[in-house]
């Protein structure tokens, strides 16, 4: 009886030094996790959903002009990272999320900031095309509206073509653009996101799987769109297509189980991974 | 014997019948090892045998059950006396018919019996007799007869699976056909009824007349009696309290599920939502005497420290109350439409930067809307189908007004006030009721349709 009350009364700090030797030895990411011209700034970033961890200690930075994909199984906290980066973990009541996360040189944790011109400078494109139930044109003419971005009728219309265009879009949909938006195909549908991500002048754009739900032909569209916008944009890409990260990103970080494990140049990653667990994901032995 | 006994036993059967077919199915083929070459599981076997065995015994109980009273009864009125009988009117026969009854099950009857009673009596316990002894035999060769039916259908090759399916979809449709046929019934007897009126009352007087004072007169001579059947004052009287409280459910209840589905926290919401619901659970009689006794009164005492003339019994008052009964309606469906709406067409609209209230008035709002309005319709044709309200607040004059300070009157309270004490089923004054009934009936339905439309073309819109 006594040594029952005894272990129970133990146990709580044994688990607590247990996890702290966890928490200290996947602390560490092998790799740079720094990038030579940085736009965004992450160091020490920890989410929790109520008392599940899952986001631990992930510092990383996202360069100027380059794609960063981050990659990992199921459940490792990429897209949970990449909703830190526009706080929209905001919309989940259960998130907390500490650490800090700057753009350029400004602290978007900071809760005095003001998420709505944040979310308009760093753009987000989710995972299954979700249009708005409206027009391809109101669609666009959305963001630039909420943000008064244009002063005339014939500025917003030179603002969706634009847009439109950028998102290699214009082509297949300038004949209907009053057409819903719903009735696009599945990757006309993610591109005319895209368009819509670009309608407000994103800095930095987040893409949360892209093109999961997207047949080849679609996908390597979106792919070839990825690699323009980068001469303008900083995008950031969660993919779990390995040949998608290699195709696109010049960065890849490897998450797994909410540490970020090892991150660096795309072809160092997936030719030469240091990591233990990077290396039998690459080479599928999980994930 | 009890027809419940009998019910028991013929259940007792069919789960013997299950348990011999689904055996035998095992057995022909040679065992639990063979099963395989069945065609179908060997439960279906013995479903189908137990069905074979009950079904048949169980439709003949329930036209035994239904009929066998009344045949009985015949055979004894036909072995009667013609003496006795024959200057018998029917409802003296029938009376006749059940003193018999009385005497053969052992009650006190209406009269000293006479012998020929007495002798019909013992008839028709007899005859009752027979028809037990038959109604057991018939029933337990029909059970035997099933099962060796199903039994020796219990082969490899018998697609057993297949006929126990389609005999369970005969089930169910003759489920779903006592609902339709019910609903049939109805809307066939108000029809005809109604069509009885119209021969009294033409159509277009009925449809188009502006006045309404149904009264038919027992004397050519009497004063008032020219009855007259215009509708138009009570379609307009519901129609203008059903607007009055459309006017405070719409706003309220929408607005009051943007917040619970949009900015309420989960605490606020859990309380919340079940103290709203609670309105629609109140009976409609007490939101009566509250339109009644202290709505109504407060707005005439309002209306005179203004200088206004409301009526003490005024559509303002019932279509006020009548808003607060809807507002459950309308919030609820409204919110259930706005939770509808998928969380990642928010997350769209957040990601571009956009606030709350841009997300909701610009996106959800609208990818919503045509939901509402099916909601919203929902809640007006139970407004205008709403009676115990408008009996209580809203008085039995016609006008024809859309003055809301006035006393008006409801189709729903004009068939209330027709069909309740003495009617006779010849005048036009009762008729009438089915008359109005049924373009209430017609009202409704067609805004019930427009309104399912619109929420089904709107469920089709996302994906």
């Amino acid at each position: 009886m006594n040594t029952t009350a005894e272990a129970i009364a133990v146990k709580p700090s044994n688990r607590t030094a247990d996890d702290l030797v966890q928490d200290q030895s996947t602390a560490t990411t092998v790799g740079e996790i720094t990038s030579p011209n940085p736009r965004m700034r992450c160091r020490e970033v920890n989410v929790w959903y109520d008392a599940n961890h899952a986001i631990k200690n992930v510092s990383l930075d996202i360069g100027q002009n380059e794609v960063i994909s981050m990659i990992g199984p199921s459940g490792c906290g990429k897209s949970t990272f990449l909703r830190c980066l526009n706080r929209m973990n905001d919309t989940i009541p259960a998130a907390r999320v500490d650490g800090s996360i700057r753009l350029d040189d400004q602290e978007i944790q900071d809760n005095s900031i003001d998420v709505v011109p944040l979310r308009a400078r760093v753009g987000m494109v989710f995972q299954k095309p979700n249009p708005f139930p409206k027009s391809i044109y109101e669609n666009i003419a959305y963001g630039p509206r909420i943000h008064g971005l244009t002063n005339s009728r014939a500025e917003l219309d030179e603002l969706v073509h634009t847009s439109l265009q950028r998102a290699g879009l214009w082509n297949e949909v300038k004949d209907r653009i009053d057409a819903p938006g719903t009735s696009l195909s599945g990757g006309q549908q993610q591109r005319l996101c895209i368009a819509r991500t670009l309608s407000v002048s994103p800095e930095v754009i987040l893409m949360d799987e892209p093109c999961s739900a997207l047949d080849p032909i679609a996908t390597a569209i979106i792919e070839e769109l990825i690699d323009e916008l980068r001469q303008q944009y900083t995008i950031a890409i969660v993919t779990h297509s390995m040949q998608q990260a290699a195709r696109v990103s010049q960065r890849t970080a490897y998450f797994h189980l909410g540490d970020l494990v090892e991150v660096g140049k795309t072809d160092v990653i997936f030719n030469r991974p240091q990591h233990k667990l990077t290396e039998d994901y690459i080479t599928g032995r999980f994930g | 014997m009890s027809p419940t006994l009998l019910l028991f036993i013929v259940l007792a059967a069919m789960a013997l019948a299950y348990h011999l077919g689904r055996k035998r199915a095992i057995s022909v083929v040679g065992g639990v090892s063979q099963i395989n070459r069945l065609h179908s599981l060997p439960a279906y076997y013995g479903y189908y045998t137990a069905l074979w065995a009950g079904l048949p015994a169980l439709l003949l109980l329930l036209l035994w059950i239904g009929l066998q009273e009344q045949i009985l009864t015949a055979l004894t009125v036909a072995e009667l006396p013609p003496e006795v009988t024959a200057d018998l009117s029917e409802g003296r026969l029938s009376l006749l018919v059940s003193d018999i009854r009385s005497v053969a099950t052992g009650n006190i009857s209406s009269g000293q019996s006479s012998p020929e009673v007495a002798a019909a009596a013992e008839h028709y316990r007899r005859l009752e007799g027979i028809a037990d002894l038959a109604l057991w035999g018939l029933i337990a060769a029909l059970m035997l007869a099933g099962m060796a039916w199903g039994w020796q259908h219990a082969k490899p090759s018998f697609r057993a699976r297949n006929r126990v399916e389609s005999i369970a979809m005969l089930v169910l449709i003759l489920f779903s056909s006592i609902a339709i046929l019910t609903t049939l019934g109805i809307v066939l007897s108000v029809l005809f009824e109604s069509i009885r009126f119209f021969q009294k009352v033409p159509w277009t007087e009925f449809l188009f007349g502006t006045k309404w004072s149904p009264q038919i007169a027992l004397r050519a001579e009497q004063v008032g009696a020219s009855g007259a059947f215009g509708a138009i004052p009570l379609f307009t009287g519901t129609l203008l309290i059903s607007f009055i409280a459309m006017l405070l459910a719409v706003p309220i209840g929408l607005l009051s599920a943007v917040y619970l589905a949009e900015y309420a926290p989960r605490a606020v919401r859990s309380w919340a939502k079940p103290v709203l619901e609670i309105l629609a659970g109140i009976p409609t009689v007490v939101y009566g005497f509250f339109a009644a006794l202290t709505v109504a009164p407060f707005l005439r005492g309002f209306g005179e420290s203004v200088g206004l003339d409301i009526a003490s019994q005024s559509a303002l008052a019932a279509g006020l109350v009548m808003g607060i009964m809807i507002i459950p309606f309308v919030s609820s469906l409204s919110e259930d439409v706005i939770n509808a709406v998928p969380q990642s067409l928010r997350d769209g609209s957040y990601a571009l930067g956009a606030t709350q209230s841009e997300t909701i008035r610009r996106v959800i709002f609208p990818a919503a809307l045509p939901g509402i309005v099916g909601g919203v319709l929902l809640a007006v044709s139970r407004a205008i189908g709403e009676t115990m309200i408008v009996v209580m607040a809203a008085g039995l004059a016609a006008n024809l007004t859309l003055n809301p300070m006035e006393s008006v009157t409801t189709v729903t309270v004009q068939i209330v006030t027709l069909l309740t004490g003495d009617q006779e089923f010849d005048s036009a004054k009762t008729l009438a009721a089915f008359a109005l009934g049924l373009t209430l009936f017609v009202v409704t339905l067609i805004l019930n349709v427009i309104a399912l439309h619109i929420v089904r073309k709107y469920r089709e819109q996302y994906d």
